[in-house]
């Protein structure tokens, strides 16, 4: 039994592990994406055959707070030459964060080969194994998405309130002083500012990163069952909403609980604190 | 974009550069370019384990800075970053080791933050800028001190920066 299917998971299969990338780097079958927060680090060195899916220029609508649409996701996945048999496996950088963000943003149409490197680029690089500066070209593929379905994976805010209103469970990712209210945002960075601090009422405080190890793998289940089951009170047939400050780091949270843990109904809220605090007329906590 | 012409020679210079590079892809080479030119800060200035009270507040690369004085009253910047991933925190470090070492105090405190979105661009997520920005207040700060030492130095014994 592999490191990754020892951990109790209830979908193993979405974790793939370093030595199973290594050995699949020219499966035409696979096509590997980094994804980070930092836009320095893909250039700096990635691994060999590895294509950059950059979050603020693939995965967003310019003009509009909104992901890309059908079109946009059919040209990103030409683009990479992935068809929709093709697994995507994806990493990057801050334990997977932008990773994860990017593995919702490709289920919202429907990819589900798709798979998280464990560790992500910093395990890679701890390993030693081979990086290379140079960025691959593939044949345009001719990817046809369905169109974007949000209704399953993705929580608007007149939902959230009524999931609030209903008493339903939500899980805050941020920090603990952002969960307090104690921490508002940085004064020189207003565009992800919120005019209120503190939480959604009936959220629990489980910062995102604690669903990792120290060297940036995922916790075994029964540790992340003590966590999100035994500390912040879910059950795993719970209807969860995640939240942040603008839906990123609630992704990550969102793969644990759906995939490590199997809840079988879990939302990802990506207006998250920048619209809620700021939105009139709805409740907050602190 | 700041205006050049009341910078640190060294840092209108670079900026200068940066500007005159449209193409994102070009940029981001140019500032990998200068991350391979980080100094770890020298021995005789600071030893790991270093203290705390040198590190960056929210830079997650836990990066460290800290300004030696010269004969002349002016400042010094070494910097270590402990995160192996942290490159745009090297990056901005060699950046600022290097066109602010030696300047005059007043000039670098009154820096603006917004010389992070100079030099990255305004794409910055909220965690990376934070932490960029925490870096340039602390070099700020370091020269805002050294300047106050230096009236106080006129009456009493030099005060060293370096703790």
């Amino acid at each position: 039994m592999s490191d990754i299917e020892s951990r109790g998971y209830v979908k193993p299969e979405v974790l793939v592990s370093t030595e199973w990338v290594a050995e699949h780097l020219s499966d035409p079958n696979v096509r590997i994406i980094e994804s980070n927060e930092d836009p320095l680090l893909y250039p700096s060195g990635h691994i060999p055959g590895a294509v950059e899916v950059d979050w603020t220029r693939d995965l967003n609508d310019p003009l509009r707070r909104d992901y890309l649409g059908q079109e946009g996701f059919s040209s990103l996945m030409r683009r990479i030459g992935a068809s929709r048999g093709t697994t995507l496996v994806i990493y990057g950088d801050k334990n997977n964060w932008w990773a994860t963000y990017a593995f919702w943003v490709f289920q919202l149409f429907g990819h589900t080969q798709a798979r998280i490197m464990d560790g992500g680029r910093a395990k890679w690089a701890a390993e030693g194994r081979d990086v290379t500066r140079e960025v691959p070209s593939y044949p345009e593929s001719h990817y046809q998405a369905p169109p974007r379905n949000d209704e399953i994976l993705r929580a608007y805010r007149d939902q959230v309130l009524a999931h609030v209103e209903k008493k339903g469970k939500l899980i805050d990712v941020r920090s603990p002083q952002e969960y307090s209210g104690e921490r508002m945002h940085m004064p020189d960075y207003p565009n992800e500012g919120a005019l209120r601090g503190g939480h959604i009422p009936g959220a629990k405080s489980v910062p995102w990163a604690r669903a990792v190890s120290e060297d940036g793998t995922f916790k075994k289940a029964t540790d992340l069952r003590a966590i999100y089951e035994g500390e912040a009170g879910l059950k795993d047939d719970d209807d969860v909403i995640a939240y942040c400050r603008i839906g990123e780091r609630s992704s990550h949270t969102w793969f644990v609980l759906s995939y490590l843990l199997g809840y079988p109904q879990v939302r990802n809220y990506d207006g998250s604190w920048t619209e809620w605090g700021n939105l009139v007329g709805v409740p907050i906590e602190k | 974009m700041a205006d050049t012409a009341t910078l640190p020679p060294k840092l209108a210079e670079t900026l200068d550069l940066l500007a005159l590079l449209p193409d994102r892809a070009d940029r981001i080479q140019l500032l990998i370019d200068l991350a391979d030119r980080f100094v770890d800060v020298p021995e005789r200035v600071a030893v790991r384990p270093f203290s705390c009270d040198d590190r960056v507040p929210a830079c997650e690369s836990e990066a460290y800075v800290w300004a030696e004085r010269r004969p002349d009253g002016r400042l010094d910047f070494h910097f270590a970053v402990e995160n192996p991933q942290g490159i745009s925190a090297k990056s901005f470090a060699a950046i600022l080791r290097e066109s602010l070492s030696g300047q005059p105090l007043e000039q670098i405190a009154n820096l603006s933050t917004d010389l992070v979105y100079d030099v990255y661009g305004k794409e910055l997520s909220m965690g990376k800028s934070m932490g960029l920005m925490a870096m340039l207040q602390m070099v700020k700060a370091l020269a805002k001190k050294a300047m106050g030492e230096r009236v106080v130095t006129a009456e009493r014994e030099e005060v060293p920066v370096v703790s």
